[in-house]
């Protein structure tokens, strides 16, 4: 069977590229990676009139085949054939935003004269209209010599016409793309200026929209006390928000493990599936929501274009430490996930600024923290209201996302004038019309990431679990023993607890540190795990676990593993990430040991301190 | 600075917010490859008419700069490799 016929999406950033590829595949994309390049390849099926199906490849936005980034590199690999993994085009779409065609003309030429069967695309017509721009697709089909379709990507508009035109251009006979572009830049972009000043029907000046959003967000004084105000809110939503969804899981955890437990023989697969696999999941997707949040948050924030506003504001600050505004959005991903948020950094163009915000990304405080933070504090920290609306407990929260902000901008700091020397890079970033995304652009970004959230809790967090729990049992302890001291994890535990004792770590925490190396969350789990298959008369909760706590660990304890889970780099999967992201395991290794140095060092002096304190 | 002289010319970064001016030259020689095909990118070239927006709210770093029909920002640093002559 001959494979699909391909066509590639490509245009300039901010030219609604990934607008109108959602516009023509629908959800069915597929995410997938460039082999040995860490640049994603989406695709979707797109299906023409006549039930034929066509693959469609969303290209990453470049301005030109003369890459300044992975990305574009990838782009003009792909359209020249030389791409590993991926076949040479059958055709192309070129996406160009209506508005700004002086500019994505250029691109468009260099692309057009590759010879590939090529449709233009002129997106976003109607927000040209209303900054007073008509233009003449007819006479710019004409100048550029292909087909030029109108269209409004977010709204659906001109999907059709761009469908019939893809299935003409495929149903042509087509002699082979050329070997080189020929024509240099400057060439090219005096020409496509000409172009576009042809194809302007009339122009009005009309205030824009994002000029008079602009003077007020981008203000020296109101701009980032707006930024503040957003940033806070996006924080107050998260934990505000998810209350409620969060207390329907954990009910919906119980009444699980309530219904499935007297299903099973009692004894150790009860055990298994009660203790270990729906305890140990359960505290872990009752975060679901507020990963939801916060994504839907950084995803609007990016999809109506205030996240390079933001970059814009803190570019001054973020150049203090040696980092680019460009970290900023990686480093606002990372509250999120490092994973994500390491993987936002190919944004940035300039290596050195680009590593050190991946070395610096996992002391942003990841959601994964979230359950340990929740349960040490509910546990050891007084509900007492400082002033009116503020609590202690919100303070020492709000105090340990500080102290992961501090830490990662004091590192970056360090290692810009250590093992990264040199000369930070620059910040060039094209500002774009503010807009407002369209819903289903959001859904299918948010249910991308539930997806990956999930699938992470149905494998590795499941696995973990299962594994901990087995080792946690086995041996059975006889009566009179304590489980979690005879068992084959208590005796790994006994090697660290002799490392970690003089930062005040007990035996519980020791057994609880290997299994969050996978997931930080994990640890709540394995503690849960672990005190449920102790005590198996109890029912395992929330509260109940904190109660345990109280109980088991000092003051000074709790607060130096609150320390040390600021710093310590507790996550396979950003350890993973970065091997990827820095292809080897050069990065990744030193990562590891100058978090785990600092975490050592830091709980530590937490704890001695809170000892001479008398804490 | 090589630039070639001109009545009133001066660098983009030294010019008043909301001014429109005229590329004279760009001093590609002082910016690294990168940043140059970027500024290119963009459609920095001589006879483009440019005009500084807004400012960064922090060391009035970096410059947000309408070029064509785009508003790029860019860092003070690299607006001082491109002279322009303000248009009356």
């Amino acid at each position: 069977m001959n494979p699909l016929p391909l066509v590639a999406v490509a245009g300039s950033p901010n030219a609604g590229k990934s607008a109108l590829f959602n516009a023509l595949t629908g959800a069915r994309q597929k995410v997938g990676n460039y082999p040995g390049v860490t640049v994603e390849r989406h695709s979707g099926r797109l299906t023409l009139a006549d039930g034929r199906p066509v693959e469609l490849v969303d290209l990453p936005g470049a301005y030109s085949l003369e890459p300044a980034s992975p990305d574009e590199a990838v782009t003009r690999d792909v359209l020249l054939g030389r791409q590993a993994g991926e076949r040479t085009p059958d055709a192309l779409v070129i996406v160009l935003d209506a508005s700004n065609l002086d500019n994505h003309l250029r691109f468009a030429l260099q692309l057009i004269e590759l010879g590939l069967p090529t449709i233009i695309a002129l997106n976003m017509v109607d927000l040209a209209k209303r900054d007073g721009l008509e233009l003449d697709s007819k006479r710019l089909s004409v100048e550029l010599g292909v087909p030029v379709i109108e269209t409004v990507a977010v709204r659906r508009r001109g999907i059709a016409d761009l469908q019939a035109a893809v299935d003409d251009m495929l149903s042509a006979p087509f002699c082979g793309v050329h070997e080189r572009v020929k024509s240099d830049l400057i060439h090219l972009q005096r020409r496509a200026r000409e172009i576009a000043t042809a194809a302007v029907v009339s122009e009005t000046p009309v205030r824009r929209w994002t000029h008079r959003l602009d003077s007020v967000l981008l203000h020296p004084v109101f701009g980032p006390i707006i930024l503040a105000a957003i940033m806070f809110i996006m924080f107050q939503a998260v934990f505000a928000w998810s209350e409620a969804p969060k207390s329907w899981i954990e009910d919906g955890v119980a009444w699980f493990s309530n219904s499935v437990g007297p299903m099973l023989p009692a004894g150790l697969l009860r055990s298994m599936v009660v203790d270990g696999a729906i305890a140990g999941v359960g505290a872990v997707i009752t975060f679901l929501p507020q990963i939801l949040i916060l994504f839907f948050f950084i995803l609007l924030l990016e999809g109506t274009g205030y996240m390079v506003r933001a970059a814009f504001l803190m570019d001054r600050l973020m150049h203090g430490v040696g980092l680019s505004g460009r970290a900023f959005i990686p480093l606002l991903s990372s509250f999120a996930c490092a994973v994500p948020g390491i993987m936002a950094t190919r944004t940035i163009d300039d290596p050195k600024d680009r590593l050190t915000t991946i070395l610096v990304a996992p002391l942003m405080t990841c959601s994964a923290r979230l359950p340990v933070y929740t349960l040490i504090i509910a546990a050891f920290i007084p509900n007492t209201r400082l002033v009116w609306g503020v609590g202690l407990q919100g303070v020492v929260m709000f105090g340990l996302y500080i102290a992961g902000i501090t830490g990662a901008l004091l590192a970056a700091y360090v290692l810009r004038r250590g093992v990264l020397k040199g000369n930070s890079g620059g910040f060039m970033m094209e500002l774009p019309k503010y807009q407002w995304p369209p819903l289903k652009d959001l859904v299918i970004g948010i249910l991308t990431r539930v997806q990956i959230f999930l699938k992470r809790a149905g494998t590795i967090i499941l696995g973990t679990t299962i594994i901990l729990w087995a080792l946690a049992s086995i041996p059975q302890a006889a009566p009179g023993q304590k489980q979690s001291e005879v068992s084959i994890a208590g005796h790994i535990a006994n090697g660290i607890e002799t490392l970690v004792k003089p930062i005040g770590f007990n035996h519980d925490i020791s057994l609880a540190l290997l299994p969050a190396m996978a997931a930080r969350e994990v640890s709540v789990s394995a503690i849960a795990t672990v005190y449920s298959i102790d005590s198996p008369g109890e029912k395992a909760g929330a509260t109940k676990l904190a109660d345990k706590l109280k109980h088991r660990w000092s003051l000074a304890t709790a607060l130096a593993f609150l320390a040390w889970f600021v710093f310590a780099p507790q996550c396979i999967s950003t350890i993973a990430v970065t091997r990827r992201e820095t292809n080897g395991w050069k990065w990744p290794l030193f990562m590891v040991t100058y978090l785990f140095v600092l975490a050592y060092a830091f709980a530590g002096l937490t704890y001695w301190t809170a000892v001479a304190l008398g804490l | 600075m090589n630039a070639p002289f001109h009545p009133q010319t001066t660098s983009l970064d030294s010019l008043a917010m909301g001014t429109r001016a005229r590329v004279t030259s760009v001093d590609w020689g002082a910016l690294e490859e990168a940043e140059a095909c970027r500024l290119r990118h963009f459609g920095f070239d001589e006879g483009v008419t440019v005009e500084p927006l807004h400012l960064g709210p922090f060391g009035r770093d970096p410059i947000a700069i309408r070029v064509g029909r785009m508003t790029v920002a860019i860092r003070r640093r690299h607006a001082g490799a491109i002279q322009v002559q303000p248009i009356q």
